[in-house]
């Protein structure tokens, strides 16, 4: 099986339909140590996307897909995620270029969207964000040997960075004000990166 | 025509406020409020921020005042999917919105160019300002001066409640030389647990302004 439009558009109303689920759960995570709206944000955000996907051209590709995704959240979320995982997927996007399947493109694709995500929030490694689920799955992807494979590692890699942001102190982001009290709660915008990249794994 | 200015808040009122703040030292400059989520809560529109940038552009540039972080990153979003001619005229600054848009609203009416324009924000940025600090807050009030007891010291939330409080008397109040009306300004402190606080007041209910400051910063702001 390829990673075609279909595959994409699978893979989105997955992301919405969890994002759903797990509304109250991403936002409880937000509530310990940012302003308590990532779930709600989110959900909202693919909400639209969902919406959008069904009068999106049948012919478009996994490129255009990532762009209508990029766009969407970018006007709907209204949050920090917006701006960031808009970002993401725009670059995502631009990777991809007119490609019907992503296929020979996953990791630059994945390597694009984080680079997005470091470039317009300006975290590290170890601050407490995203970008810590992000980067260990972009080089797990890149260390596979298969499409297929490469999005398994990835989504393990995003959950296992997940679950390291809790011993963290918080450097960028509204938890950032927290110090100390952050340490012991994991980073929400982590968390809906995990269940972003485990759904790829799993369309 | 000057420079505009484009205020980004979470807020609407907030974000309306600045402008009318910033509107009254300033004639004559075109200054937009892009404030709030799509639907007018919490939060930031990426198409508001957008229009606001066109807006504000007479062509001789805009400077952007932001509230939180997120207000920053969609107003970078923005501006990196607008067209290239516009995006040039365009600065982002770091720096407080509310007295950075009067700075920079002073400036614009003064005719400076946007460079300039950003730089008199940039002013604005960190650390006291001795001229409307010291002036508004005369040191011969009542005074009462404590110790940070709490584990967060004057962090988000402590620092919101004190705000918060401070807004509620009819009397200006300073905690350690800076308004106790502004959050950033009282997050700018940075203190932690172990900090002298200085708190000052001044108007018709200065003394109890001082009173009920003190008595929040000696409860540790009831964090348990």
């Amino acid at each position: 099986m390829s990673l075609d439009a279909d595959w994409t558009r699978r893979w989105i109303v997955l992301v919405a339909d969890r994002i759903a689920e797990r509304k109250a759960e991403l936002t409880h995570l937000d509530r310990d140590i940012g302003d308590g709206d990532h779930g709600e944000n989110l959900d909202r955000g693919f909400s639209a996307v969902r919406a959008r996907l069904d009068d999106l051209d049948a012919a478009a590709t996994p490129g255009a897909i990532l762009k209508l995704v990029a766009t969407t959240l970018i006007s709907t979320v209204g949050g920090a995620s917006g701006p960031l995982y808009g970002t993401a997927f725009l670059r995502a996007s631009t990777a991809a270029g007119d490609a019907e399947t992503l296929d020979d493109v996953l990791v630059d694709v994945l390597r694009a969207a984080r680079d997005g995500i470091v470039a317009r929030g300006k975290a590290e490694a170890g601050d407490k964000t995203m970008v810590d689920a992000w980067s260990p799955a972009v080089e797990a992807a890149a260390a596979a040997t298969d499409a297929r494979s490469a999005l398994e590692a990835a989504a393990t890699a995003a959950e296992a960075g997940a679950a390291a942001t809790e011993p963290l102190v918080a450097r960028k982001g509204r938890a950032s004000y927290l110090g100390e009290r952050a340490i012991g709660h994991r980073d929400p915008g982590s968390e809906s990166t995990a269940l972003i990249l485990r759904a790829a794994a799993d369309a | 025509m000057s420079v505009g200015l484009l205020i980004v808040s979470h807020s609407v009122r907030i974000a309306e406020g600045v402008v009318e703040l910033a509107g009254q030292m300033a004639e004559g400059v075109t200054i937009v409020a892009a404030g709030g989520a799509e639907d007018g809560g919490i939060g930031t529109s990426f198409d508001l921020v957008t229009a606001g940038m066109q807006a504000a552009d007479s062509g001789e540039g805009v400077v952007v005042l932001c509230d939180l972080g997120s207000a920053v990153l969609t107003a970078e979003t923005a501006l990196e999917l607008l067209d290239e001619a516009a995006a040039s005229r365009v600065r982002i600054a770091d720096a407080p919105i509310v007295e950075g848009a009067v700075a920079a609203a002073v400036a614009a009416s003064a005719g400076d160019d946007v460079d300039g324009v950003l730089a008199a924000a940039r002013t604005a940025a960190g650390g006291p300002s001795p001229v409307d600090d010291a002036r508004t807050v005369p040191d011969d009030g009542p005074t009462r001066t404590l110790t940070l007891v709490n584990d967060s010291g004057l962090h988000a939330r402590p620092a919101a409640d004190l705000v918060q409080l401070a807004a509620t008397f009819d009397a200006r109040v300073q905690v350690n030389g800076v308004d106790a009306r502004s959050m950033l300004r009282v997050l700018g402190l940075g203190l932690d647990r172990g900090a002298s606080v200085t708190i000052r007041a001044t108007g018709p209910e200065a003394e109890e302004a001082v009173a009920a400051v003190a008595d929040l910063v000696e409860r540790g702001f009831d964090e348990s």
